[in-house]
């Protein structure tokens, strides 16, 4: 009897433990830094750089929204004018990357999806403040799947879809953004009360694409990256969001050796021809 | 702290329970009776699946099976059904994680039952489900009732399947996981301090209630086999 009683004990112990662990650690997974892409064309074809026989290594941390983006098209664009530089890509949430920064992660280019990350690295001498220039800004869109009938055409009559999926805006910040747009168009309220909460957006795009809620509150890009299976109906509407979703780049206030390959690849960032990639993805240039 | 989502998740657990019992027990016992043994391994193995899979693979099944847009899902969608995002969702993720529990314990307490007394029944002349009835379904009431009681608590933790196919919509899907995930990652301590509490408490009591009757059952048992 009294062991099994502390088997119990124990095991219920066990499952609460399992519980607390199973919640703390649901963040979205660190995709593994890709190891330096060496897909090095024999091209060496004089693109917009203009050091011909550039060499170095460096690496990028950047918000995962831009892996997509850097990963796909970017860096072997750069690598097909620069195939002697090594480039390394780590992605994640802008906030994670900013405690592995401070942390020590040795990244020259830091590329955040939003400007308070940027600041704050900014502000404790991680980065370069005169380097940091806003890239790129994405927009929040009202969503829904390219198979479902809507009646909704924007932000302003959204309370008549039967489903509405947004980001919890405790904890996503493009749920944040839609509980700012929908509280300046006084309708938060009665979203709230219907609304599936996503613990992060990709669920709500999930959501939406399958057609379990009727429309949904993302980033453009997020629309982008599944435009078989969602339709953008509308943009915020202007002047809802005070802050504008804005992505910064800036540079390691310690580049060492690898301050020239860095540098040259910011430029390349900047370039009229990376800055439509960007748009292919569903930025917007600034 | 709100209420709803204890209500929900227990009307969940409890709704639940009465599908997996009964679904479980009845396929645990025609596995039992089945004569082909791969066909034996293979079944058992398939209703395990759900539970050593993450539940959001298991929720993937589920949304791709059950989705608006997918086979099952259109069908319900035309009879006027929209499974999804609804409470009879969590229902149906909180039945499918939890079969594998109560699948599994059935077998185990079926296969425990000493087939001698169901020879002694069958020479005289006892038709099969009666035998089931008044003999082996008695002898494993303890493994069944076990089986029953973690189900129940499976599915009152249920998280990531529901998360799928039900949403998170407050007073309708969001169960107690739910409310509890969305409690830490907000930064709102204390509410989910309270939904832990709840959930480890009544969780504890069903669970410490498996010892007490299996403790009851076998003592009985052993009294009787050595009179």
């Amino acid at each position: 009897m009294k062991k099994q009683k502390l088997f119990a004990i124990v095991l219920t112990l066990i499952m609460a433990a399992a519980l607390l662990a199973g919640c703390g650690s649901k963040e979205a997974p660190a995709p593994e830094p890709p190891a330096a892409d060496g897909a090095s064309q024999e091209a060496p074809a004089p693109e917009p750089e203009p050091e011909p026989g550039l060499t170095g290594a460096f690496m990028i941390a950047a918000a995962a929204s831009l892996q997509n983006a850097l990963d796909g098209d970017l860096i072997p664009l750069f690598n097909q004018a620069n195939p002697d530089v090594a480039i390394t890509g780590t992605y994640d949430s802008s906030g994670k990357l900013q405690t592995q920064i401070e942390e020590g992660l040795d990244a020259q280019i830091f590329f955040s999806a939003a400007t308070k990350q940027m600041t704050a690295l900014a502000e404790g001498g991680f980065i370069d403040s005169s380097s940091v220039v806003n890239l790129l800004e994405n927009e929040v869109v009202l969503i829904t799947g390219t198979d479902t009938e809507t009646k909704v055409t924007g932000f302003e009559n959204i309370t008549d879809a039967e489903g509405i999926a947004i980001g919890d805006p405790a904890s996503v910040p493009a749920g944040q953004y839609a509980q700012e747009i929908l509280t300046s168009l006084g309708s938060w309220d009665a979203v709230n009360a219907k609304a599936s909460l996503g613990t992060n957006v990709t669920e709500v795009l999930t959501w939406v694409a399958e057609g379990s809620a009727e429309v949904g509150v993302v980033y453009r890009t997020d629309a982008a990256s599944m435009a078989d299976k969602v339709k953008v109906i509308a943009s915020a509407p202007e002047g809802s969001l005070q802050t504008p979703v804005v992505y910064p780049v800036g540079l390691s206030s310690d580049l060492g050796d690898k301050a020239e390959a860095a540098r040259a690849f910011i430029e390349f960032l900047r370039s009229p021809e990376a800055l439509a990639v960007f748009e292919k993805y569903g930025f917007k240039p600034l | 702290m709100v209420i709803t989502p204890i209500l929900i998740s227990l009307k969940t657990a409890s709704v639940a329970i009465l599908f997996t019992f009964v679904i479980g027990t009845l396929l645990a016992y025609a596995i039992n009776r089945a004569k082909n043994e791969q066909a034996k391994a293979i079944a058992d193995a398939i209703l395990t699946l759900p539970l050593v899979l993450p539940p959001t693979v298991a929720g993937f099944f589920m949304l791709y099976i059950f989705g608006v847009h997918r086979p099952l899902g259109s069908l319900l969608a035309g009879l006027g059904i929209k499974l999804v995002f609804s409470w009879q969702a969590t229902v149906l993720a909180a039945v499918i994680i939890s079969l594998p529990l109560m699948y599994r314990s059935a077998r185990a307490a079926f296969d425990q039952v000493d087939p001698i007394y169901l020879e002694a029944a069958r020479t005289i002349g006892l038709a099969e489900s009666k035998i089931a009835y008044k003999i082996l379904f008695p002898l494993a009431a303890p493994g069944l009732t076990s089986g029953g009681i973690l189900s129940f608590s499976r599915g009152l933790g249920e998280f990531g399947a529901t998360a799928m196919i039900a949403g998170n919509i407050a007073g309708v899907s969001r169960t107690m996981p739910l409310a509890i995930y969305s409690a830490v990652v907000g930064g709102r301590d204390e509410e989910a301090y309270g939904y832990v509490l709840i959930l480890v408490i009544v969780s504890f009591l069903f669970v410490w209630g498996i010892s007490i009757i299996t403790e009851a059952r076998s003592g009985r048992y052993r009294l009787k086999t050595r009179t």
